[in-house]
């Protein structure tokens, strides 16, 4: 293996990426989009779901309840109540998508509550938006276990005066929260970075490799002594370089965006620029076993989507790979993506140090030697 | 290596099979140092596919071939440093400046700076790019693309130089300062130039040995003059006179090697076997008869009616053929 045959296919590689801005803009122009776009589409919290609510007891008991509904509307402002006189009008407006769902407190509620003979309250809900519909069943749950805290379990009907700390059977879960709360566009960053360095590989690895190998541009160095060794690793290491480059670039431009701390901290900048390194190695090594044996300049376009969509979503890049069922998590163990969106988080959102990412820089590196190897042992010297 | 007894190319049965298809079959022959050779054919012959194996791009399928003493097979990377190649399609990269290719390419083959200073300019002045040498490439005409990878080719100062169809797609100046690089490499360099073309013109005008490659096969070797030679009757006497007498054409069919007459629309076509003998009688005949010759020339034998001869058919009824089977959803 001669250095200087690796060099000077780095050099022609790097040399052609400085004469097309627009690959290095593509590059970059996507991930940030996606992250503003979807950063602040996902981010916020949900406010002013209108309910309407149908009180048909019209008590004190039944009073108690609007006002909790009514404390909420102040509060996080989560709802908006409409107060209904028929149920079968709220009804009517729930299905024309007036509100989004009904509060049906019946006309027997206060007198069950007497007798703690399980009063009910309905609750109907327009779930076809599951975003909204488990933002407000997480409100009425609060609501109501608030309300049977205040309510005696052993005497029905009376109101306690002082809590029964010894007897209470209720477990009281208490939250510590290790970091402060990371807003969703901060959560998506990694992602975006590793979308860089993946649209890097994809086109450096991907489109620019087949389209020099269909214009004929490959034959004239196959001519030379050059082994199939110093070609791919040549190719590799210049298109790690690029993935650098372009995941650098959108760590400091998302990192700004999204306001990450301290994000000039030189010993995390240090253990990103490691990480990013073996991402960027890992990933066009994965592009280019793909790629070894295409030569229809049409191929790399059309799994573009594909490939996108099987390795950023199944990353965990915008939800947790826990939520996932077991085929979709065994995409994820494979993925490439995974491991570098798992690194970046750790540094990017905790500053982990190094024991967070030492895992998963020695998946990303035995990945890369593996694939590097498929590459060179599937790769056809001749035409 | 000495360049009088030793052959530059061996080639020996050599066979390349795709599938069914067998592109190249069993062909055989030698290349000494320091000449042209010229392989002619059709598109579709197998030109490209034989030279792929010499310069190690395609193994073959049986036979043997060495180039500049190394085994394609057994030393490829042997052959890779002795050779220079111009493949076919255009391989030069337009994202890269002239000087860039060449620079990049003399990495490959292991020059050190000082070798590529001195080497790349003087290069790139022999083929009249250098007021070009810093443009992309990628702006360059077709001619000046192809010659770039000439000097590209000859980065490493090797041996032999294979050349792949080095003027097809080129406007005719363009072919003209090729044919004149070609010429000079011979002369200055002494290098040893294998080419392929489906030109007669080329052929006849730089090779000093053709073979004549059809359907995978050499059908024939030889010096151009030899080919020509070897080919009976077909140099055309063509004629016109004012008020030629009756049985003119009887008369003129017993001259010295006059094979036969046509007469169109008042041109006579003699083929001969021998032009300037049937011309120098049919002067001496119409003298006699008084008749006035206003028109008189001989075509010699071409490398068409060469190829024509070995063939079975037209250099171009051959090529339309291969299109034929190229766009031949276009026929149907």
């Amino acid at each position: 293996m001669k250095f200087q045959r690796i060099f000077a296919i780095i050099e022609r590689d790097m040399r052609k990426f400085f004469r097309s801005p627009a690959l290095m803009m593509s590059s970059m122009i996507f991930p940030l989009m996606q992250l503003i776009v979807l950063g602040y589409a996902f981010g916020g919290k949900i406010k002013g779901i209108k309910i309407a609510v149908v009180d048909e007891d019209r008590t004190a008991a039944s009073r108690d309840l609007r006002e909790r509904f009514d404390a909420i509307v102040a509060g996080p402002r989560t709802m908006e109540v409409m107060n209904y006189g028929s149920i079968s009008d709220a009804l009517v407006d729930l299905r024309a998508g007036f509100v989004r769902a009904v509060v049906y407190i019946p006309a027997d509620y206060s007198q069950r509550v007497e007798q703690g003979n399980r009063p009910r309250i309905a609750f109907i809900e327009d779930n076809t938006d599951n975003f909204v519909t488990s933002e407000l069943f997480t409100r009425m749950q609060d609501l109501v276990r608030d309300i049977n805290q205040g309510l005696n379990p052993f005497q029905p009907g009376q109101r306690l005066t002082v809590p029964l700390p010894r007897l209470n059977p209720l477990i009281d879960l208490q939250v510590v929260e290790l970091y402060p709360y990371i807003e969703y566009i901060k959560y998506l960053l990694s992602g975006s970075i590793a979308m860089a360095v993946f649209i890097v590989a994809m086109i450096g690895g991907g489109i620019t490799f087949i389209d020099d190998k269909s214009r004929g541009l490959h034959e004239g160095y196959l001519v030379t002594p050059i082994t199939k060794t110093e070609l791919i690793v040549g190719l590799i290491l210049s298109g790690a370089i690029k993935g650098l480059m372009a995941g650098t670039t959108i760590t400091v431009i998302g990192g700004l965006i999204s306001g990450i701390d301290r994000l000039w901290d030189p010993v995390r900048l240090f253990y990103l620029a490691v990480v990013l390194s073996t991402t960027s190695a890992a990933m066009i090594s994965f592009m280019f076993l793909l790629m070894v044996r295409v030569s229809d300049p049409l191929v790399p376009r059309a799994m573009f989507g594909v490939l996108n969509t099987l390795l950023y979503f199944p990353s965990g890049a915008i939800y947790p790979v826990e939520g996932f069922p077991v085929w979709l998590r065994w995409i994820s163990y494979i993925d490439p993506f995974t491991y570098a969106v798992h690194a970046l988080k750790a540094l990017l959102l905790k500053n982990t140090g190094f024991s967070g990412i030492y895992s998963d820089i020695l998946i990303l590196a035995g990945f890369t030697v593996l694939l590097v190897s498929l590459s060179v042992a599937f790769f056809k010297r001749q035409i | 290596m000495d360049p009088i007894n030793h052959n530059a190319i061996e080639v020996n049965k050599l066979k390349k099979q795709f599938g069914d298809f067998v592109a190249v079959k069993d062909v055989s022959f030698t290349v000494q140092a320091g000449e042209i050779f010229g392989l002619l054919g059709p598109n579709g012959a197998g030109k490209t596919t034989l030279i792929r194996m010499l310069t190690t791009l395609t193994p073959p399928t049986s036979g043997a071939a060495t180039v500049a003493g190394h085994d394609v097979v057994a030393d490829p990377n042997g052959v890779r440093i002795a050779i220079g190649v111009i493949p076919q399609a255009l391989t030069s990269d337009p994202d890269l400046t002239a000087r860039e290719n060449m620079t990049i390419h003399a990495k490959l083959y292991g020059l050190t700076g000082a070798q590529r200073q001195e080497l790349i300019p003087r290069l790139l002045e022999s083929v009249g790019l250098t007021e070009f040498a810093d443009k992309l490439v990628g702006s360059f005409s077709g001619g000046m693309r192809r010659r770039l990878e000439i000097a590209r080719g000859l980065v490493h100062s090797p041996k032999i130089m294979f050349l792949d169809e080095p003027t097809t797609g080129l406007d005719p100046v363009s072919r003209t300062a090729v044919w004149e690089m070609i010429n000079k490499l011979k002369q200055g360099a002494g290098l040893t130039i294998l080419l392929t073309t489906h030109y007669m013109d080329e052929a006849d005008r730089l090779c000093d040995r053709i073979a004549i490659v059809d359907h995978g096969q050499l059908v024939a070797l030889d010096t151009p003059a030899k080919l020509k030679d070897s080919v009976p009757g077909t140099d055309i006497v063509e004629a016109e006179f004012d008020n030629p007498p009756e049985n003119w054409d009887a008369a003129l069919e017993q001259l010295t090697g006059a094979a036969s007459v046509a007469n169109h629309s008042g041109v006579r076509h003699i083929s001969s076997t021998s032009g300037p003998v049937t011309v120098r009688e049919l002067m001496d005949l119409a003298r006699d008869r008084g008749v006035t010759v206003r028109r008189v020339s001989v075509q010699g034998t071409t490398l068409d009616d060469v190829f024509l001869y070995y063939t079975g058919r037209q250099l171009r009824d051959a090529a339309s053929e291969s299109a034929r089977r190229d766009i031949g959803y276009l026929y149907k």
